[in-house]
């Protein structure tokens, strides 16, 4: 593990961030957590509510199996306690789209308690993150703002939605750590298919809690536990993408630094991130609300989880990412960095694995990540919409392979196969670019080269770098088609270099 | 424990109940007679009893993950005051 704490500099010292999250992550469950309403995004307002839903009197909640089923395999997931009894409890506020008056939460006795999380950073090094619990609780509806300029609509879809809040230690000393946290997050939810990971429809949330505090403060609260040695913390909400947490991260730090060192304190409260101005902003209509008088609810009883339901759930466990990657780097030997980022995704390791048998890995590795997930990128495409499949890139690699086209050549390839042109192989042929490694036609070409351009073939014997220019020019006559290694070869013969 | 009237100030603004100020006392005192009841509840000793959750003794009911609901807006819609398109319409709330 290594410790890489921001340290950003104030007029009166430095100062190090601190920095926990919770991460709302929605079940992917065709129903509600208490209710049969479908769960879905895209239908009409309150077309997805029962009686339930929308909390009309005598309406009961009844858990879902399924919800259940994925909590406890997300904590699987983390390396998580498993608790056996959990507890249900009311979380009590006002607010229109919360037509209970409390959202039926877990606090006092959580499904899934302490877990460990592993996260990779770009550079190759590594840091664990400590998860502190997981609970299930309800999602509330949507309040609309813009359709009126004097009232609120509201739709009650997303109310009842089952969430699993996951909510770390706080482990994380950087804006980027912390993206790289939900970014590991995402990536074990999706593995488990416990939660889609969609951050544009909201389907993956967080919430991050920041503190700053003096130099050498947080190894004294790592020494013994003890939060007095860390500064107040304030959570930011609406941070949805691994962009916007960075960026409220670091606008809420300097804010915080920049009281503190005027002699101010620190409010404990909710703020939210307003990414146009990149600022986060006071929510005072929330602040009284702090005070969610929790309490047991008697409408449910406790969750008892038999402890052989959870062991089959175990044993029927995908292999996680970190499993995966220790394996495509024995097995493949890969890189770490070629492995994290292949694992990074479940489908891209799959369609990996799916190119890379029998195949040059390394290779195979290069043209996923870099050729293909550059395109889909480019063109907004996940790897399952992929207009190439894995099959055609084992055959395009193994063209390369076995020297029928050059690794230049192969990108001209690569582009007839996106444009949907079929096999490389049928691809080669049709557009005859097959490498020319016959020595002969390669002589000649060079020969003839030699010949117009006796000056520079003299100069060359002088300043050997010069030779580019000859390797450009016969790639240029052949149409990019000559073995580049052979090129280099009789070029140099004939030149007498 | 002791209540005052200011706490039950807040938790009837808390619980969005209107209480008249000159209310406040008065419950003050009823909720200090109930606390003091709880506080002498409190003196038998619980140690290792596991909380009574409920008097009949049942597990939680599990349903499985089917769509049985919804899918009828305008009976959930059917009491509200006011709507527009489908959408529960209220005043407008300040964010």
């Amino acid at each position: 593990m290594t410790d890489s704490a921001t340290i950003l500099k104030g007029r009166t010292g430095d100062w190090e961030i601190v920095l926990g999250l919770e991460v709302h992550a929605q079940v992917a469950s065709k129903s509600k957590l208490f209710s049969g309403a479908a769960v879905g995004f895209g239908a009409g307002p309150n077309e997805q509510v029962s009686l339930v839903d929308a909390a009309m009197p005598g309406m009961l909640p009844v858990l879902n199996r399924f919800c259940v089923e994925q909590a406890v395999r997300t904590g699987l997931g983390l390396k998580a306690q498993i608790n056996l009894k959990s507890t249900f409890d009311r979380k009590n506020y006002f607010y229109p789209d919360l037509p209970q008056g409390y959202q039926i939460s877990q606090f006092k006795s959580p499904i899934v308690g302490e877990g460990l999380v592993n996260v990779d950073r770009d550079d190759g090094t590594s840091f664990s993150v400590r998860i502190e619990r997981l609970h299930l609780e309800q999602d509330a509806g949507k309040s609309i703002h813009d359709l009126s300029p004097n009232e609120t609509y509201v739709d009650l879809n997303r109310s009842g939605t089952a969430l699993m809040e996951i909510v770390s230690m706080p482990d994380m000393r950087s804006p980027e750590d912390a993206a790289a946290y939900v970014k590991k997050l995402r990536a074990i939810l999706i593995t488990l298919g416990t939660c889609d990971g969609d951050m544009e429809k909201g389907n993956l949330r967080a919430d991050v809690n920041v503190s700053v505090c003096r130099v050498g403060q947080y190894a004294k609260f790592r020494a013994d536990g003890d939060f007095k040695h860390l500064g107040t913390r304030c959570e930011i909400k609406n941070v949805n993408s691994y962009r916007f947490i960075q960026q409220a991260i670091n606008h809420e730090a300097r804010r915080q630094i920049e009281i503190l060192e005027d002699g101010g304190k620190i409010d404990q409260e909710t703020r939210l991130y307003d990414p146009t101005k990149n600022e986060t902003r006071s929510m005072r209509s929330k602040e009284e609300a702090h005070d969610y008088r929790y309490f047991p609810d008697p409408d449910l009883l406790p969750l008892v989880l038999d402890a052989a339901w959870v062991k089959e759930i175990e044993a029927g466990l995908p292999e996680l990412p970190d499993a995966k990657k220790a394996r495509l780097m024995s097995a493949y030997g890969l890189s770490a960095y070629d492995a994290t980022v292949l694992t990074s995704d479940g489908d891209v390791a799959a369609y990996f694995e799916g190119a890379a048998k029998g195949r040059d890995a390394k290779l195979t590795a290069n043209w996923v990540l870099n050729d293909l997930l550059g395109r889909l990128g480019k063109d907004g495409l996940e790897i399952k919409a992929s207009p190439i499949p894995a099959a055609d890139i084992a055959a395009l690699v193994a063209l390369i392979e076995d020297g029928t086209i050059s690794g230049k050549i192969a990108r001209t390839v690569f582009e007839h196969m996106w444009a949907g042109e079929g096999a490389p192989s049928a691809i080669v042929e049709k557009h005859g670019l097959v490498q020319i490694t016959d020595t002969g036609a390669i002589e000649a070409a060079v020969d003839a080269l030699i010949a117009a351009n006796p000056d520079k073939a003299a100069a060359v014997k002088d300043k050997p770098q010069a030779i580019g220019w000859f390797v450009g020019q016969v790639m240029k006559e052949t149409g990019g088609k000559a073995n580049p290694a052979a090129v280099n070869e009789i070029l140099k013969a004939k030149l007498g270099l | 424990m002791a209540i005052d009237a200011a706490t039950v100030r807040k938790v009837a603004r808390l619980a969005r109940i209107a209480e008249p100020e000159e209310r406040l006392e008065p419950l003050a005192r009823e909720l200090n007679g109930i606390i003091a009841w709880i506080e002498q509840l409190q003196e038998v000793d619980t140690d290792g009893v596991e909380p009574m959750t409920s008097a009949v003794a049942a597990t939680l009911p599990l349903r499985e993950d089917v769509v049985t609901d919804g899918g009828d807006s305008a009976r959930v819609l059917a009491n509200a005051p006011k709507t527009v398109d489908g959408f529960f319409v209220v005043p407008k709330v300040v964010e």
